[in-house]
């Protein structure tokens, strides 16, 4: 065993030490194997990224109550009675003058012109009840001050003055035929918040011609366990039959259906190019035992067996794709780690979020450039082994 | 006489080639003794080569026996075949087929990794090895940094370093100008007497011939024997 080993490490040696003649075919093959991986964790860390911002939204002692069957904000809509029933319900939190905390919402696509693209895009415009900072929590004014209730005065998140043109402070503009003017920018966290436009739901009620209707009805929960309360009130009474989920499960719901997407247009493309990146390492290594057919002849003569050139041939291959597979791994995390993105969220409105890597996403794209280094040694490896002995006798 | 070394009993080796079998050698019959020096010589195609190749354990006869050292070798399977040339056979190649990226004395100590040998006593070998083809101080060099002289030198340390009982040489001055290679052949008529090494060398050069006790002539599968030491 042992005197096997050493044959494998002096054989190993050999194949590494002889890199630098076969130096462009093998940096070709890094190349290769370093896109699949940089392409597939840059898929990875934007799922990644996206779930941790919508999933990282919510809190679970806030409901959210929405028409049965709209899995969306934009797809609800509630009329005023029913937001004066739900305002019944029992294990809400109360105002000091005994009102429930809640906040009928309205939430329409308004357009906003992104920064990078210099292209339109759907930004969410959510209508605010008087009591939505009490419902939720985590909501800081970073710059300006809050609108004021029966004005054309908007709040941007910062996400949305980041990727998007004319949100900053002071900055007018005309949406519903309106002039607005936006006042204050708020912190959220991180959360999908920072990618809204808030303003007060009564004005939004009138320009957009939505009557006394809302979409969406938050409240803060006394215990987050009150939710099967609420719910069970709201079934009981057929006027109202409506979704009510606690706001952490909706957004936990909304980042598995896009997260999952990006996911599933992720994996394939670097699949598909994994082939790409395999002829390269195929070819590299066959030139590589191509290269050595002597010198692999000479050691099986002297006594060498076949496992040492397939295992050596191996390693080398598996190395090549290691380092392909680690300076993937490491330009993704320079190029792409906390990179601003958005795309479309549940809503069909944006979502701004951060590219995040991990060490679990960094172990998947290495494991794809080692199952590359695998398919792309095995059969060069078995050449190796399978050299025939004459061929030391052999000019070449 | 010696004892003999290797004994061929009546073999037969023939190459399929398509449909057709080409055959190389019939019925040959032929005896190696202990400490022999031998030179085989033929024009192309004779089957020198092919010979060497059945004498070291590379290739299999398609038919009769090969004895070395009393034991039949030509039904031994691959791997063990493999552990009759590490432990039998030296091998020297008309171009070296050195490691180019390993130092001479690294080259050397290839077969003794196949050996139990520890470190130290390996080292202790290829010492020895490299003092006897008189290299002693080319112990770092790589074979890019030696004179084809050198290297042949190098590649007869490595095949002598585990003290095997047979060296095979094929065209070993081949690719050497004419003082080389008489010093390369003297230093194989030194191994033969003093170490008492049996050597068998496929030569095309006359001259080359003449350091060796005797020659063998193949032709078309056959042998005539001259004895150009006597």
């Amino acid at each position: 065993m042992g005197r096997t080993l050493t044959q494998i490490g002096t054989v190993t040696a050999m194949n590494l030490r002889s890199l630098p003649q076969r130096k462009w075919t093998s940096l070709a093959t890094v190349v290769a194997i370093a896109l699949v991986t940089g392409v597939l964790l840059a898929f990875l860390a934007m799922a990644n990224g996206f779930q941790a911002t919508v999933a990282g939204t919510g809190a679970s002692d806030v409901m959210i109550a929405m028409r049965k069957g709209s899995e969306s904000e934009i797809n609800s809509t509630l009329m005023r009675e029913q937001v004066l029933l739900l305002q019944e319900a029992p294990g809400l939190a109360k105002a000091s003058d005994g009102k429930p905390l809640m906040s009928p919402e309205l939430y329409v696509i308004v357009d906003g012109i992104k920064k990078s693209s210099g292209l339109k895009a759907n930004l969410p415009l959510r209508g605010l009840g008087p009591l939505a900072n009490e419902v939720r929590r985590g909501i800081t004014i970073v710059s300006g001050r809050m609108f004021q209730p029966g004005t054309n005065e908007l709040v941007v998140g910062r996400a949305v003055s980041k990727q998007f043109r004319g949100f900053e402070l002071g900055a007018k503009m005309r949406l519903a035929s309106q002039n607005w003017v936006v006042v204050g920018e708020f912190d959220a966290g991180g959360t999908v918040f920072e990618s809204e436009i808030w303003a007060d739901v009564a004005v939004l009620q009138g320009l957009y011609q939505r009557g006394s209707t809302v979409q969406t009805v938050r409240a803060r929960m006394t215990d987050p366990a009150n939710l099967e309360k609420i719910r069970a009130f709201s079934e009981a009474d057929p006027r109202l039959k409506l979704d009510v989920k606690s706001e952490k499960d909706f957004y936990a719901g909304q980042s598995r259906n896009i997260g999952d997407l990006i996911l599933y247009l992720g994996w394939p493309l670097a699949i598909a190019m994994s082939f790409g990146a395999l002829a390269g390492a195929l070819n590299t290594m066959f030139a590589s035992v191509d290269a050595r057919t002597r010198e692999i002849a000479t050691l099986r003569a002297i006594g060498f067996r076949g496992t040492p050139a397939f295992i050596g041939t191996m390693v080398e291959s598996l190395i090549l794709a290691a380092i392909g597979g680690l300076v993937g791994a490491v330009g993704t995390y320079l190029l792409f780690d906390g990179l601003s993105a958005a795309t479309l969220g549940g809503n069909f409105t944006q979502v701004v979020f951060s590219l995040k890597l991990s060490w679990s996403l960094v172990l998947q794209g290495l494991i794809l450039a080692l199952v590359i280094g695998v398919a792309g040694g095995v059969f060069p490896a078995w050449r190796a082994a399978r050299v025939p002995l004459l061929a030391a006798f052999k000019e070449q | 006489m010696s004892a003999p070394l290797i004994l061929l009993k009546g073999v037969t080796k023939s190459y399929t080639r398509g449909k057709q079998t080409v055959p190389i050698f019939e019925r040959l019959d032929m005896t190696i003794p202990t400490q022999d020096f031998v030179a085989i010589m033929g024009p192309s195609g004779s089957g020198k080569t092919t010979l060497l190749n059945l004498l070291g354990g590379i290739d299999k006869p398609s038919g009769g026996e090969i004895v070395f050292d009393g034991k039949r070798m030509d039904n031994l399977d691959e791997s063990r075949l493999a552990g009759f040339r590490a432990g039998n056979v030296g091998f020297i190649f008309q171009f070296y087929n050195l490691m180019p990226m390993l130092t001479a004395s690294q080259n050397v100590e290839l077969p003794l990794l196949l050996t139990k040998l520890g470190p130290k006593a390996r080292g202790d070998r290829v010492k020895t090895a490299l003092e006897i083809v008189g290299l002693s101080d080319r112990a770092r060099h790589k074979p890019s940094e030696l004179s084809g002289g050198q290297q042949q030198r190098v590649a007869i340390a490595r095949a002598i370093v585990s003290d095997p009982k047979l060296l095979l040489c094929d065209e070993p001055t081949g690719d050497l100008d004419r003082e080389t290679a008489g010093e390369i052949l003297s230093m194989l008529q030194t191994l033969n007497r003093d170490l008492g090494k049996t050597i068998v060398m496929v030569t095309h050069d006359p001259e080359a011939a003449r350091f060796a006790k005797r020659t063998l002539h193949l032709d078309k599968g056959h042998f005539s024997e001259k004895d150009l030491a006597a």
